[in-house]
């Protein structure tokens, strides 16, 4: 089975190769879009194995666990992937109408293709430095994406986010080199029963360093500042990928590696991360209330909201990570889709600054929809995916008697509610400041159905996800289940031990 | 041998963190040139220094006939510097682009994405 989990990664990096070949015509983009369209094809097929068979493993070049490279899907992987394919062929589709001629001659579509590669790496390895060298792969496509155009804007930005992603990058690799001295493995499973003979407080140690790496690829609190400085500063495809995808990698490291890896001192490490959970909401939350600036705001609420998902991983129990694996899923299609809906906004209004525009609503209804959903689903309002994912995060607290963390998290909501609704009075109730119509009719015919019919297609999604919670909690109590307990990941990777 | 390289990584982590504190970008970039090569050093040692052989397999045996030195944190060391070369490169370029537009390389006054009167 080891080719299905090999497909993922190779098809975005061959779709890489053949859009950096076609990038001076117009073939690239729909080379990206066909990419995707395969990839996710490709880990739906995936997805169905891991249901049908359980966790899959496969070891590259056919070395065994622990000495090669190992792939490993289960439940979490496949549906990240699945979630990552879908944001691509969203994004790329909206590219074509968001992508000008001059940024895909820079290679655009190669490096967002890259991107997704690094991505589904991330999700997919089973192997601890190899999850370092995907987090590179990631890493330098988003620098490459990040500047491409090289207004001054994104300079300034793109120095802070360079800087602060690769200071966390050698945090990371520290951590590995100490775990290899400790364990003499770096295999994921195989370190799931080797950390027990190591020195526990030393373990401690390097616990809290791939705490600090990956929390800075997660942006929580207090490392999170890299992300408002740049996240706003990009094209809106470009920023809708990033904020869909980037972060939850460091979620998705730290959901695998804080219930495989650094579950021996849980009274220690998961305090540190429940009181980062509460901050990084709340200043997520407060930092938004601040801002004027549409994508701006939607910035500072991707940090407030990683905050309920490190709060899923830190309360720890069975329904929290259930609450934290949902909140996931569902974080990436409704904060994908925001960005995507202030890129049609930049355009037919002339930008996304607050106070410059409005009469969003009356020009352009059906935007205005659009924009409600995913709007009301962060925020947290029944019956779309938002609220099961918070109901399940706050009954998940109030159920372990964690009165102040379940407060904190519904006052979140509330603040969350009133930056949905400053945006939604000020860019759609209110008459546009210069008396313009922003009219969606003027988009051409071509780039109004390459832009709504992403941002259509993700809020399908979720209001599915919200009318029909049920297959989808299901699933998300099986990979609970698999997180919890990881004797069926680490009997996949290391074959059946006595 | 273990504490020299333990007092060399200590220096270099010392440096490199005066370096990068330092309000200047050219300065954090050395910062962090160095800090990394502190890493991979961390990695070699974590691999255990030891006086053997080259691991390679003479012809005919399965196993190294005497005891061979650790060749994986070498793989791996070997790997983080490439990486680390590509990500310096660019973020060389990018500073030195961050200098041509911005006419500066002081961070704290780098405001063009984050402007200080934003709030009004």
């Amino acid at each position: 089975m080891s080719w299905l989990l090999a497909l993922p990664i190779v098809i975005p990096f061959i779709t890489a190769v053949l859009a950096f070949l076609f990038r001076v015509s117009s073939w690239g983009r729909w080379i990206s879009v066909a990419g995707s369209s395969v990839l996710l094809a490709a880990s739906i097929a995936l997805m169905n194995a891991v249901l049908r068979e359980g966790v899959i493993a496969g070891q590259m070049g056919q070395w065994p666990a622990p000495f090669g490279i190992t792939l490993v899907a289960d439940l979490l992987s496949a549906v990240m992937v699945v979630i990552t394919a879908i944001v691509a062929v969203a994004v790329s589709i909206y590219a074509i109408a968001d992508v000008d001629e001059g940024m895909e001659r820079l290679g655009y579509h190669a490096l967002f293709n890259m991107l997704i590669a690094g991505v589904v790496g991330a999700f997919a390895t089973g192997d601890l430095f190899n999850l370092y060298v995907w987090f590179e792969v990631m890493l330098i496509a988003s620098f490459g994406l990040l500047v491409l155009g090289g207004r001054p804007e994104q300079i300034d930005g793109g120095v802070k986010y360079v800087a602060l992603n690769l200071v966390s990058t050698i945090m990371f690799l520290t951590g590995i080199g100490l775990l290899y001295g400790m364990t003499g493995t770096l295999n994921m499973a195989d370190l799931a029963s080797a950390v027990d003979g190591a020195d526990q407080r030393l373990l401690t140690v390097v616990a809290v360093l791939f705490m600090i790496a990956f929390g800075v690829k997660a942006a929580v609190f207090p490392l999170f500042f890299w992300l408002p400085a740049s996240y706003h500063t990009p094209a809106f495809a470009v920023s809708a990928v990033f904020a869909g995808l980037l972060t939850k990698v460091g979620v998705y490291a730290l959901l695998r590696t804080f219930t495989l890896i650094f579950d021996h001192d849980t009274a220690f490490t998961h305090t540190i991360l429940l009181w980062v959970a509460g901050f990084t909401m709340v200043v997520g939350v407060l930092g938004a209330a601040a801002q004027s600036d549409m994508r701006k705001i939607l910035s500072f609420h991707i940090v407030s909201q990683i905050g309920y998902m490190i709060l899923g991983l830190a309360l720890l129990t069975p329904l929290a990570i259930v609450g934290a694996v949902f909140y996931l899923v569902h974080h990436i299609v409704v904060k994908a889709n925001l960005f995507l809906i202030a890129g049609v906004a930049q355009r037919i209004a002339g930008g996304t600054e607050l106070s410059r525009i409005g009469g969003l609503y009356k020009s352009a209804p059906l935007l205005a929809v659009l924009f409600v959903v995913p709007a009301f689903s962060l925020a947290g309002f029944p019956p779309l995916s938002g609220f099961w994912a918070k109901f399940l995060l706050v009954k998940a607290a109030l159920e372990i008697q964690g009165w102040i963390i379940a407060g904190i998290a519904l006052a979140v909501g509330l603040l969350t509610i009133y930056s949905m609704t400053k945006i939604w009075a000020q860019a759609f109730w209110e008459p546009h400041p210069d008396g313009v119509e922003p009219k969606l009719s003027l988009l051409s015919s071509r780039d109004r159905a390459a832009m709504l019919v992403p941002i259509a297609g993700l809020a399908v999604l979720t209001v599915i996800i919200g009318v029909m919670p049920e297959p989808f909690v299901q699933f998300a109590e099986a990979s609970a289940a698999q997180l919890l307990d990881p004797s069926a990941y680490i009997a996949a990777v290391l074959g059946e031990q006595p | 041998m273990e504490f020299l390289f333990a007092i060399t990584i200590g220096v270099l982590v010392a440096s490199a963190v005066y370096l990068m504190l330092s309000n200047n970008l050219l300065r954090f970039i050395f910062g962090l040139v160095l800090i990394s090569n502190a890493a991979n050093l961390t990695i070699f040692v974590a691999g255990r220094l030891t006086d053997g052989a080259p691991p390679l397999i003479p012809e005919g045996a399965d196993a190294p006939l005497v005891d061979v030195a650790n060749a994986l944190p070498q793989a791996l060391v070997l790997t983080a510097i490439v990486i680390g070369f590509g990500l310096f490169a660019f973020a060389i370029v990018l500073v030195f682009r961050a200098w041509t537009t911005l006419n500066s390389l002081t961070p704290d006054d780098m405001r063009r994405a984050e402007p200080e009167e934003a709030h009004k």
